[in-house]
C-alpha cells in the first residue's frame, strides 16, 4: 500500500503504476455532472473559476448530508464515464488528476498521459467508509447544486487504486486478452 | 373486507427506507463474502474486502452504505379485500420516503429531467401496484442507484433468437457495462410481456433474494447459464478482473405476443438493498 500526500509532485505521479493500491491524504474537491456543466459555462464565457484548478484533484462524487458531529455523510465515487467529455479539457488546463470509478474514454487516457497526471479508482459503493475518511468538508462553489455542488474535502488515508497511470497503462485492460 | 389507513403504509415505508439505506440484504452480504473468499489476491480482492468493511462501517455508524441512496422504488401488492382509507396511497408512500430521506441523512437524488433542479426531498417515489388475493398488503422497498440503472438495456428480440438470444442479451448488457456499474452486479431480467411489463419484471426480479432460483425449470436454467457466462467475462469486482463479475441473475417472465420476445436487463450494483413487509 502506497501512502500519498497531496498535492502530488510530478516525480510521484511518474512512480505510480496502474494497479497500485494507495491511501490518499490531503485536499481534494468534488465535482460531478451539473458542476462540470457549470465549470464549462465559466470557461466558455472566459470567467474566472471560483476555485483553483491547477494541480487540483477532482473527486467525482456527491455526498449525503453529514450527520451532526461528522465532517461528511457517505461519499463514495460516482461513474466517471459521464465526465468523459469534460476531463481532457480540464487536464489540459492544469488539473492534476481525478478520482472516480470505472473506465473512461481513450481521449481521457491520452490526456492523462499527455499531461503527466493520474486517474484513481475509488471503490464504488463504499460510501460509508469514504465518508469517514473525510476530515472536513466545505462548499466552495455552486451551492445551489446541493449534493452536486463543489466541496473542498480534507481526506485522510482515502483508499484507491491507480486506474490510469501517466504512461498510458490502465487497470481495466484485460490481461487475459493481451 | 379489511380497512387499512394509508398512514400505516406511510409509517411502514418510512421504517423500511431508513433500514434499507444503511443495510445490505443478508443474501447479498453472503454472496459478497463468498466472492471475496474466491479471489486469490490483487485489486479485486482488495476491493471486495473494502466493500465488506464498508458494509460493517455503515451499520456501526448508522450511515448510508452507499451515498447513492437511490430513487425509492416501492412495489405494493394489495389484497383485493383491502379497503384503503386516509390520504391518497401515493401521497402516503411519498410521505414515508420524504421523512426517511431527511431523518436518515440520505442524499436527495431526484430531479427534473430537463432543468435538473432537485425536488429536494427524494420524491416522487417510483410506485407500482398490483391487486392480489387476500386482505393484506405486501410492501417491497428497493432504493435503486443510478450508476447501475444507467447500464440497463431493453431488447426486442426476434422469437427465433430463443433462449440463446435471451442469454446473449443478458451477458452483452453486463459486458457493455464493464467496470462502470460497480460490479459485482446483480442482474434482474424480465422475459416476455410487452415493452413496459418486461422492464417492470426485470425490476421485480431484483427484489428477489440473491441466490434464489426461479421455480420454472427453463427460466432457472437461463439464470444459471447466464451467470456462468458473465463470470467468465473476467470483468471482476470494480472492473479489476477476477472470478466474480455478478453475484446473481434473477429472471421473471410473462406470456408475450407471437411476434415478439422482449428481454429487459436491469443492472443492480453490489449494494443490494431491499426491504419487504406485510401489513
Amino acid at each position: 500500500m502506497i501512502k500519498l500526500t497531496l498535492p502530488l509532485g510530478k516525480d510521484t505521479v511518474k512512480s505510480l503504476k496502474a494497479g497500485d493500491s494507495v491511501l490518499i491524504s490531503g485536499t481534494i474537491m468534488t465535482a460531478r455532472d451539473c458542476a462540470h456543466k457549470r465549470i464549462f459555462e465559466y470557461i466558455e464565457e472566459g470567467k474566472k473559476l471560483p476555485f483553483e484548478l491547477k494541480d487540483a484533484i477532482i473527486y467525482y462524487a456527491g455526498p449525503c448530508p453529514a450527520k451532526p458531529g461528522m465532517a461528511s455523510g457517505s461519499c463514495g465515487p460516482t461513474t466517471s464515464a459521464r465526465m468523459d467529455s469534460f476531463a481532457p479539457t480540464l487536464l489540459d488546463l492544469g488539473l492534476g488528476g481525478m478520482i472516480g470509478k470505472g473506465e473512461m474514454c481513450d481521449e481521457v487516457r491520452e490526456a492523462i498521459k499527455r499531461n503527466t497526471c493520474v486517474y484513481f479508482a475509488a471503490i464504488g459503493g463504499a460510501g460509508a467508509l469514504y465518508g469517514n475518511a473525510i476530515k472536513s468538508s466545505e462548499c466552495i462553489a455552486f451551492a445551489d447544486l446541493l449534493s452536486e455542488a463543489v466541496y473542498r474535502l480534507e481526506v485522510e488515508n482515502f483508499p484507491a487504486v491507480v486506474a490510469y497511470d501517466c504512461e498510458g497503462r490502465s487497470i481495466y485492460d484485460d490481461p487475459q486478452q493481451n | 373486507m379489511r380497512v387499512i389507513n394509508t398512514k400505516q403504509i406511510a409509517d411502514a415505508v418510512y421504517k423500511m427506507a431508513l433500514h434499507a439505506g444503511v443495510n445490505l440484504t443478508s443474501a447479498c452480504l453472503e454472496a459478497l463474502r463468498s466472492a471475496r473468499d474466491g479471489e486469490d489476491g490483487g485489486a479485486a480482492k482488495f476491493a471486495l474486502e473494502t466493500i465488506l468493511e464498508n458494509a460493517d462501517t455503515a451499520v456501526r455508524k448508522t450511515m448510508p452504505v452507499c451515498q447513492d441512496t437511490g430513487m425509492a422504488v416501492v412495489i405494493l401488492e394489495i389484497g383485493q379485500e383491502v379497503y384503503l382509507e386516509g390520504e391518497l396511497l401515493g401521497d402516503a408512500v411519498n410521505d414515508g420516503v420524504r421523512r426517511a430521506y431527511k431523518d436518515g441523512y440520505f442524499r436527495k437524488s431526484v430531479c427534473n429531467p430537463i432543468t435538473r433542479v432537485n425536488t429536494g426531498d427524494n420524491t416522487p417515489a417510483v410506485i407500482h401496484t398490483e391487486i392480489v388475493k387476500g386482505d393484506k398488503i405486501k410492501i417491497t422497498f428497493l432504493p435503486k442507484g443510478f450508476g447501475s440503472e444507467n447500464m440497463s438495456r431493453l431488447y426486442m428480440l426476434n422469437p427465433a433468437q430463443g433462449v440463446e438470444g435471451i442469454i446473449s442479451a443478458i451477458v452483452d448488457t453486463v459486458k457493455i457495462a464493464g467496470s462502470r456499474p460497480c460490479p459485482p452486479v446483480y442482474v434482474g431480467v424480465g422475459i416476455g410481456g410487452s415493452f413496459d411489463t418486461c422492464a417492470y419484471l426485470a425490476k421485480k426480479a431484483l427484489a428477489r433474494d440473491v441466490g434464489t432460483k426461479n421455480p420454472d425449470k427453463d427460466i432457472a436454467e437461463i439464470e444459471s447459464e447466464a451467470l456462468n457466462r458473465i463470470n467468465g467475462l473476467n470483468i471482476g469486482c470494480q472492473g479489476f478482473h477476477g472470478k466474480t463479475t455478478a453475484i446473481g441473475v434473477s429472471c421473471e417472465w410473462a406470456p408475450t405476443h407471437i411476434a415478439g420476445l422482449p428481454v429487459a436487463v436491469n443492472i443492480q450494483c453490489h449494494c443490494v438493498r431491499c426491504e419487504k413487509e406485510i401489513i
